[in-house]
């Protein structure tokens, strides 16, 4: 979708403002957020595309003005209430009301801890043979699906090479929507600067994304 | 006048104390209704966030680079397959496939970012600062790359490419930063105490031999 998360290239927004000795949580109550996200992902009540989506489709102004992890706690709300797992009312109330929906893997529990520390895999096997190589001239095509979608809209329509072949990977597209893995080829893309930001942008920069195959065609 | 600015301050003070609390009982609420409803254990949680407080973080990135700077037969292996790599240090329990290690030169400095959201390699590098989070870097990085090392106090030789690596799927990258002048014969243990976070980011450089802690 053509939200405001998709921020490549976008001015405005001010200086970088590291933090000095940052600590890994500013409040507790973020902690909790990332470990209920992470808790209930793991028990298989979503999966990482479709979270990615629910924090994508808050509204413009809510996502702007939200922390990271108030973000985080707007989208898992939406997203639990949606599949049914929780209702709007039982989060107002702080009390369960309504009946448990089971989940894909049962209650997260203690003994499943070790398990969310390692990143999930989203290499698949090839239904189909690569359709480019390293070294092709490619067009990242210009389409705004109004689901998830893992093309920043700073790319579509310009010409890039193929630089990497990644292999074939779990499809955000669809897996968003809870429509399948549908694994795809997926590809290093670089684009120069001036491709993508005019004749006036500095010769020495080149960018890349990570490209699936139906984001690309043969240019 | 003062008297009004001090008002004005406590005002916003309350307000922004007051917002917090409701954010706060929010995710209590939440919490509450979740475990309730047997999906989750308080206690689970509990360990989750124990695990990511102590056993990730940039000292995990560090031992990788600070081997790769003296070890060339597994630089090369990382710079091949970064997952494989890593795995056979065994300092992290699993390693996460698709890490791919991108290196620094004297002709090209590379450059982390996820323009879309926050995707970063936790176990390399632990949860990622606010900074990478937010719009500032996510917006800038890809357009104005030079002009975001600024704002970190850093400057690349206007002759160096600059490669900018947009995250936007489940690869994760982790860049080589090059080994400083002055280390000849400084070991493993030694080198990785110059390695920092935003070194691996490319947000930075490692720390010279010497220089303040």
């Amino acid at each position: 979708m053509n939200g405001v998360h998709d921020m490549g290239g976008m001015d405005g927004f001010g200086k970088v403002e590291p933090e000095l000795n940052e600590p890994m949580f500013h409040t507790e109550w973020e902690a909790r957020v990332l470990a209920m996200v992470r808790a209930m992902g793991a028990a298989g009540a979503f999966n990482i595309d479709t979270s990615r989506f629910y924090r994508e489709a808050l509204p413009p102004d809510v996502y702007l003005a939200s922390s990271y992890y108030k973000k985080w706690l707007l989208g898992l709300e939406d997203m639990l209430v949606a599949k049914g797992y929780i209702t709007a009312d039982e989060v107002k109330a702080g009390h369960a009301s309504a009946p448990s929906k089971p989940l894909k893997h049962g209650g997260f529990q203690i003994d499943d801890v070790e398990r969310v520390m390692v990143r999930g895999k989203f290499g698949r096997p090839a239904p189909a043979p690569a359709k480019f190589k390293a070294g092709d001239r490619v067009r990242a095509k210009n389409i705004h699906p109004a689901t998830h979608t893992r093309l920043p809209r700073y790319v579509r329509g310009h010409l890039g090479v193929i630089e990497r072949d990644h292999g074939c990977h779990v499809f955000p597209d669809t897996a968003a929507n809870e429509a399948g893995e549908n694994p795809q080829w997926l590809y290093t893309v670089v684009f120069d600067g001036k491709e993508l930001w005019g004749a006036d942008a500095d010769p020495t920069v080149k960018i890349s994304i990570d490209a699936f195959e139906p984001y690309l065609e043969l240019a | 006048m003062t008297e009004h600015h001090d008002d004005h301050g406590h005002h916003h003070h309350d307000h922004d104390h007051s917002e917090l609390s409701e954010t706060e009982l929010r995710v209590r609420a939440l919490e509450t209704v979740l475990a309730e409803k047997g999906y989750i254990e308080s206690a689970a949680l509990d360990a989750i966030i124990q695990a990511y407080e102590t056993k990730i973080g940039p000292h995990n990135g560090a031992r990788v680079v600070a081997k790769a700077w003296t070890d060339p037969a597994f630089k090369k292996a990382l710079l091949e397959d970064g997952t494989k790599a890593v795995g056979t240090l065994g300092h992290v329990s699993r390693v996460g496939d698709h890490l791919v290690v991108i290196e620094n030169t004297p002709q090209r400095h590379n450059m982390v970012v996820c323009t879309l959201c926050s995707c970063y390699p936790w176990e390399m590098l632990g949860l990622p600062p606010v900074w990478y989070k937010a719009a500032p870097y996510r917006s800038r990085a890809v357009k104005d790359p030079r002009g975001v090392l600024t704002d970190f106090g850093v400057s690349v030789p206007n002759d160096v490419e600059i490669r900018v690596w947009d995250s936007t799927a489940e690869t994760r990258f982790l860049v080589l930063p090059m080994r400083p002048p002055g280390t000849e014969g400084w070991s493993e243990q030694q080198l990785t105490e110059l390695v920092t976070r935003d070194s691996m980011i490319g947000t930075g450089f490692p720390k010279m031999p010497g220089a303040p802690s």
